[in-house]
């Protein structure tokens, strides 16, 4: 059928296709003019011919590398961080998840993990490091602390990070395991799929 | 005679105002606040009580005459005793006991707590801060007179202030605190959530 197409093509054997004869000079083919040069012999997609092109939409592919890499900057402030250090440890190994890499500076970050009570002289700190992250970025209020204050219905607790940063996933738990840890990073990777990246990054 | 006996009799003896204080395990004075650094230096001195254990307040209610009170305790390393000397503050409402950092170096962030929970100053101290709440912060939280839940104040940190739009709230205790004593609550009934609702978000999240 490609013959008949193209009928100046000649078919190169197999194994002189793996030697590159084109490359050294040696005629392989001949081809009228005008006619797609190509060395795709074969009639179906094969990436090793055709070079790695894919036709997809901009959302997933961009969604598709944000999800894969969530770098976690890990605000660990009570004893959930221990539970965050079991996750990131080899039983649980959250680089399953591509989020193995802690980064300690929130420049290389993308999501914040708060592990553990936030309390008002720790809040200024705590906001900062988010306002210091660089866009996207996405917050896990880790355990029950983060999420409402818990346990402490106190002077000196902070009644959830909420209030001064916003979270996408909140994870029950005093402290949670770390599976419901997990579950939530693969909820937040759920929800960033879904986001309008390519419209979002166009209109900033 | 305990060597700690010995010093509380030697105290009795050479200053005036100490007084027995009652007491269910270590020998224990009643001392004047102005001769703190001294009867404390005596017994580091002299009677080997060489380790400054803690420093505690007391608040003992706002009707009360006097209202605050400094506990140390001192620890003799080699004679393996206690001696608590506990002082009354004079003034109740600006609490004031000379510090006695001089004698240990550690007194100076037991002062420091005291004088943050209790708003007890200590003379001399070279660097009166707050230690557990924040620079500014405008109430002295174990006094009888402060709520457990806390009262509205203002966060430290105004550029987050301005961004958040919040503050330090006085905590939903939601009908708390719970104790687990046993027969006296059910604490699967009690749990906040399960029977109060008043406290829900009315605010939209920053």
């Amino acid at each position: 059928m490609l013959r008949r197409r193209c009928p100046g093509l000649k078919l190169v054997p197999p194994q002189n296709l793996l030697a590159r004869p084109w490359r050294q000079g040696t005629v392989g083919w001949f081809l009228p003019k005008n006619t797609m040069v190509s060395a795709n012999t074969e009639l179906t997609y094969d990436s090793k011919i055709e070079g790695d092109v894919i036709v997809s939409r901009a959302d997933a592919v961009i969604n598709w590398i944000r999800s894969s890499s969530m770098w976690p900057m890990p605000m660990g402030l009570a004893c959930c961080a221990i539970e965050l250090m079991a996750t990131g440890a080899s039983r649980f190994d959250i680089a399953r998840f591509g989020a193995e890499v802690m980064r300690f500076s929130p420049r290389q970050a993308d999501v914040m993990i708060v592990a553990g009570t936030v309390t008002y002289k720790m809040s200024s700190a705590v906001r900062r490091i988010y306002d210091q992250m660089a866009e996207p970025k996405w917050v896990i209020a880790m355990g029950a602390c983060a999420s409402t204050g818990g346990m402490y219905r106190s002077y000196a607790v902070l009644q959830g990070v909420d209030r001064i940063i916003p979270v996408d996933v909140y994870v029950s738990g005093c402290p949670p395991r770390p599976e419901a840890l997990l579950d939530a990073l693969i909820k937040l990777q759920e929800k960033v799929k879904r986001e309008p990246s390519a419209s979002k990054l166009l209109s900033a | 005679m305990p060597a700690a006996l010995d010093a509380v009799a030697a105290l009795k003896g050479g200053w005036a105002g100490v007084t027995d204080r009652a007491s269910l395990d270590h020998a224990a004075v009643n001392v004047p606040a102005s001769d703190l650094p001294g009867i404390l230096g005596l017994l580091k001195r002299d009677h080997g009580f060489d380790m400054l254990v803690d420093i505690s307040g007391v608040d003992w209610g706002m009707n009360a005459k006097p209202r605050f009170t400094v506990v140390y305790h001192v620890f003799s390393t080699l004679g393996h005793e206690y001696v608590r000397v506990a002082a009354d503050c004079a003034d109740d409402l600006v609490p004031e006991v000379p510090s006695v950092t001089p004698l240990w170096a550690g007194a100076d962030w037991h002062e420091r707590e005291a004088y943050d929970m209790f708003g007890i100053r200590f003379t001399g101290h070279p660097d009166l801060r707050r230690i557990l709440m924040w620079d500014g912060y405008p109430h002295f939280p174990l006094r009888k007179d402060f709520p457990l839940a806390g009262i509205d104040t203002v966060l430290p940190d105004a550029e987050v202030v301005a961004e958040t739009k919040t503050g330090a709230i006085a905590a939903p205790m939601m009908g708390g605190p719970f104790v687990a004593s046993s027969g006296e609550i059910n604490m699967s009934e009690a749990e906040p959530r399960a029977k109060d609702e008043s406290w829900t978000e009315k605010r939209p999240k920053p």
